[in-house]
């Protein structure tokens, strides 16, 4: 039987965070009234012209700085020209055959932790189109440009991609970088991260590429995935039974889980490329270039190496902690109180309990009601034995949920660990005296029955005997199992 | 001698002197309007009331101490600028019913000079056209026979000119609608070098030849205009941020050793009294010391090909935005959404719009597009590199600006390519971007006819001051149409 293999590539449309659109002096804030946020240029009014925003020239180039690209010197904005009631113009401003960057890579990380680049083709600047609005409106349909003119970044994949999985990972680590750039906030439900799939399938060890479907406009990591193992049981079932995958653009409905044909190639509009007469060739200087890049970040890969070399992080850890830069600080902040030695432990801690509760009560970690100063309050408790991680985990719901410092709760609640071994000793020999059947079971072999006897002594101490030396003592009671 | 035949300079001295106030000037030219604009249709709009207004304004800046050469001073735009609450058709039924709101910088900075606006002149639909026969409102007359076209696409602010309807007027030549027209009406026309002047607020043809320019009574006034309406415009990427010099100052720059190129292409085959007519100006330069010399641009023969690719290419991309949904023409009751851009478009534009909208998708298509667009750019280049090329002998280019005087209104109406043709002269200047005048020369058959003039790039004020001395020789500028003294 023939197997297949899958191969995918992603366009991507990162929203910059610029404060007034690409070609306009208008605010591309999200959420405000219909239209008021079009100037007489996004409406497209006869005699206005473009005037390209530096900003978002700038944020490319940072871009194409992150990913190892090369930042085009001239490059050169044309019109993309088609008919639709949200494209005022009749035609869309991008770029097409002399885009700012091209040729980077993206390094992407498995699950099964190796390592795999991805390479980006090019990266465009181009003007996002308006929205068609349908809903409330008894026949017809109403316009609003709010969006029109609003900077995108089109990240343009190689079809390097060999699974759904690998697709949003790739999706993911973008997602992580030009929020690290600052240059989009990655919103995706608002539309400000979205990408197109293409998406074929070739008989395993065939070197030319199948006929490719292009899904477009999924705005999330889970719909990506969902989309693309659909479209690939799709073609695959599609030429086991004979038949042939058509180059076309198809839809994700995510309601239904499937996709459905848009148009196909030969519907596709034929949109007439050519340089945009209103808009000179962008010059970019190697001075230009300098400046930016002295703006860049320590990036992701840079931040999980330093976390793995220098903090002893295992790769998936380090991983997780640079994910985001808020987090990366976060955690940063929580290791210099608490020493380097303890990295590990801090790790756990904002990797579990804090990143839980901020999940739980939808809280980004810039604004989380610990701050690091608390966390590592509660961690060098445990540092110095003061309190188990077990009853740690119950502090950190009091610190969740008071502005109290860790110590306040520990001394407050009588939660100190006990650590005087007479004490433990004076526990364990009541709990074997309560308990002479299972005594019995244990020394006749069923040694599952040490927990039972730890379980007991931490009941009767409400979970403050330090646990490494209960077990200890409690080994010396028993008695090996015979 | 009357208020329509006075110089800028004159009338500004009238008003600084008092002896007439800008609110009696606009009555003047209003009222010359209306007696004679009935059977020229050199206007599409005439702003009546506005205009009094401002030249009451006017009249009060200058009683608080302003002045300026063109404080009070009445003009026409051409309709093709976007005049904030005033009309602004560009010659189209698409736009009959839009009412711009804003002022095109080129308005605005007339307005800041204290322009008084007296109407909106007709033009040929979207600026297409050579003979302004394809204006929605009518073909506009040439003041020196009414049955003869004025000339195109500004042929109504050159016929409102030869008319003395205003002292000066504004148009757009973006492959000769400011030199054409002017040529034709016996009248100065000036078309600055790409960047000059704004775009912004024209209403675009092709973005990459449009240019603003003036049609004025002298050399003169159109330097003072010229100053008025240049420099660098923030809302136009194209704009070049280059000084702007002082035009009227450098009027007078001596000619003596002024180098002038004749076009060995633009004389092949020129009709003789036109011929004679270039070589009578030519005497005239060299009498004022200059010197010629004979000049070639292999390429030249191509521009018109060359123009009616790339002009309706980037047309057919620009007037994609008049699709009945925000502005301009709507057809009644759209089934559809396909249906409300066939009949909106169908309905809204003219035959010739049409015609280029059609070849500039054409010439813009997949399989097409390396064979027209791109070849034609290539060509384009070249002509730049050879005007670039002469430019390094010579100061200035002078040539015919028209094959023929003007032409019965009809007569080349359903030949567009007969049409094109007439374009043979002018076309070169606009895709170099190069600066470019008509000055009035003579007659053919008691028709005006016009020299041409082309310098490098940003040179208006040579070009400029070279008209002015040939009219202070000649008074071929002075002459009035019958009826219109």
């Amino acid at each position: 039987m023939m197997t297949w293999e899958t191969v995918i590539g992603l366009e991507i449309h990162a929203q910059l965070a610029t404060r007034s659109k690409i070609f306009s002096g208008s605010a591309t804030a999200y959420g405000a009234p219909p239209n008021s946020q079009a100037s007489l240029v996004d409406l497209a009014y006869p005699g206005v012209l473009p005037v390209l925003n530096a900003e978002a020239v700038r944020m490319a180039v940072k871009f194409g700085l992150a990913i190892g690209a090369t930042i085009a010197r001239r490059s050169i904005f044309a019109r993309k020209n088609y008919f639709y009631p949200d494209l005022p113009k009749g035609y869309q401003i991008s770029q097409y055959e002399h885009p700012v960057v091209s040729r980077g890579t993206l390094a992407v990380t498995l699950e099964d932790g190796t390592v795999k680049t991805i390479g980006v083709t090019r990266a465009h600047l181009e003007e996002d189109a308006g929205k068609s609005l349908h809903e409330g409106l008894a026949n017809a349909s109403g316009i609003d440009l709010n969006r029109a003119g609003t900077p995108l970044l089109e990240i343009v994949s190689e079809p390097d991609m060999r699974s759904a999985r690998e697709a949003v990972a790739y999706m993911k680590k973008m997602h992580t970088l030009v929020r690290y750039l600052e240059i989009c906030d990655g919103n995706m439900q608002e539309g400000s991260f979205r990408c197109d799939a293409n998406v074929s399938v070739r008989p395993r060890g065939q070197e030319k590429f199948g006929t490719r479907a292009e899904i477009k406009n999924l705005n999330s990591f889970r719909f990506v995935e969902k989309a693309i193992h659909y479209e690939v049981a799709r073609q695959i079932e599609l030429l086991e039974s004979g038949g042939k995958v058509v180059q076309e653009t198809r839809l994700y409905d995510s309601d239904k889980d499937e996709t459905r044909s848009m148009r196909s190639k030969e519907e596709a509009n034929d949109y007439r490329y050519f340089p945009d007469p209103d808009l000179l060739p962008v010059e970019i200087d190697e001075e230009f270039i300098e400046t930016v890049r002295g703006t860049l970040p320590e990036l992701p890969d840079e931040k999980a190496a330093r976390f793995a070399e220098q903090l002893g992080l295992s790769v998936y850890d380090a991983g997780v902690l640079s994910a985001s830069r808020e987090l990366g600080a976060y955690f940063e902040a929580v290791v210099a109180e608490i020493g380097a030695p303890h990295a590990k432990l801090a790790a756990n801690w904002v990797m579990g309990e804090l990143s839980s509760a901020l999940n739980r009560d939808n809280v980004e970690i810039a604004v989380s009601r610990v701050s690091p100063e608390r966390l590592s309050g509660l961690l060098a408790r445990i540092v110095d034995a003061t309190i188990s991680g077990k009853i740690a985990k119950d502090v950190f719901e009091a610190l969740w949920s008071s502005g109290k410092t860790a110590d306040d709760i520990i001394e407050a609640q009588g939660l100190k660990q006990i650590t005087d071994s007479g004490a433990i000793e004076g526990v364990i020999d009541s709990v074997i005296a309560a308990s002479p059947k299972q005594l019995a079971d244990y020394r006749a072999g069923k040694d599952k029955l040490f927990g039972f006897f730890v379980g007991q002594v931490m009941k009767a101490t409400g979970g403050k005997a330090n646990p490494a030396q209960l077990n200890d003592l409690l080994k010396a009671k028993l008695g090996g199992p015979s | 001698m009357t208020l329509h035949n006075l110089s800028l300079g004159e009338l500004a001295e009238q008003l600084a002197s008092g002896r007439i106030s800008s609110v009696e000037l606009t009555r003047h030219f209003l009222a010359r309007i209306e007696r004679l604009n009935p059977a020229l249709n050199a206007l599409i709009t005439v702003t009546a009331e506005e205009a009094v207004r401002s030249a009451l304004a006017a009249d009060r800046r200058r009683a608080a101490g302003e002045s300026g050469r063109l404080l009070g001073i009445p003009l026409i735009h051409k309709d093709i600028f976007c005049t904030d609450g005033v009309r602004t058709s560009c010659g189209s039924k698409m736009l009959d019913n839009f009412v711009a709101p804003y002022d095109a910088t080129v308005v605005a900075r007339l307005k800041a000079a204290g322009a008084v606006m007296l109407g909106k002149a007709n033009m040929d639909e979207f600026a297409m056209g050579s003979s302004n026969e394809t204006s929605y409102y009518g073909a506009v007359k040439n003041p020196w026979d009414t049955a003869k076209v004025p000339g195109g696409s500004s042929g109504g602010s050159a016929a409102a000119m030869a008319a003395r309807l205003a002292p000066y007027a504004t148009g757009t030549d973006t492959g000769g609608s400011i030199r054409q027209p002017a040529a034709l009406t016996g009248v100065t026309g000036v078309k600055p070098t790409y960047g000059r002047v704004s775009r912004y607020g024209m209403v675009a043809f092709a973005s990459s030849l449009d240019q603003a320019g003036v049609f004025a009574r002298t050399a003169a006034d159109a330097a003072a205009v010229l100053q008025a309406m240049a420099g660098f415009d923030p809302l136009d990427s194209t704009s070049v941020d280059t000084p702007v010099p002082d035009y009227p100052a450098l009027l007078e720059a001596p000619l003596k050793g002024l180098k002038i190129g004749l076009l060995r292409e633009f004389f092949d085959g020129l009709e003789p009294r036109n011929a004679a007519l270039i070589r009578d100006a030519l005497q005239v330069y060299t009498s004022l010391g200059a010197t010629t010399q004979e000049v070639s641009l292999p390429h030249l023969p191509l521009s018109v090909p060359t123009y009616y690719v790339v002009a309706p290419a980037e047309a057919s991309s620009n007037l994609s935005r008049f699709d009945g949904v925000r502005f301009g023409y709507r057809c009644e009751q759209p089934k559809d959404l396909t249906d409300l851009y066939k009949r909106s478009r169908g309905e809204g534009f003219g035959p010739e719009v049409k015609r280029r909208i059609m070849t500039g998708t054409y010439v813009l298509s997949a399989g097409y597009f390396d064979a027209y667009y791109l070849k034609a750019q290539r060509v384009r280049r070249l002509i730049t590199d050879e005007f670039r090329a002469a430019f390094r002998d010579v100061d200035l280019l002078i040539g015919p600006m028209t094959p023929t005087p003007a032409f019965d209104i009809g007569a080349k109406a359903d030949d567009p390519i007969a049409m094109y043709l007439n374009d043979i002269y002018t076309v070169s200047a606009n895709l170099a971007g190069l600066p470019g005048m008509s000055l009035p020369c003579g007659f053919v058959d008691g028709l005006p006819m016009g020299l041409q003039l082309i310098g490098p790039h940003f040179s208006e004020a040579k070009l400029l001051g070279a008209a002015h001395q040939f009219q202070k020789a000649t008074d071929w500028h002075a002459r009035a149409p019958r009826g219109y003294e």
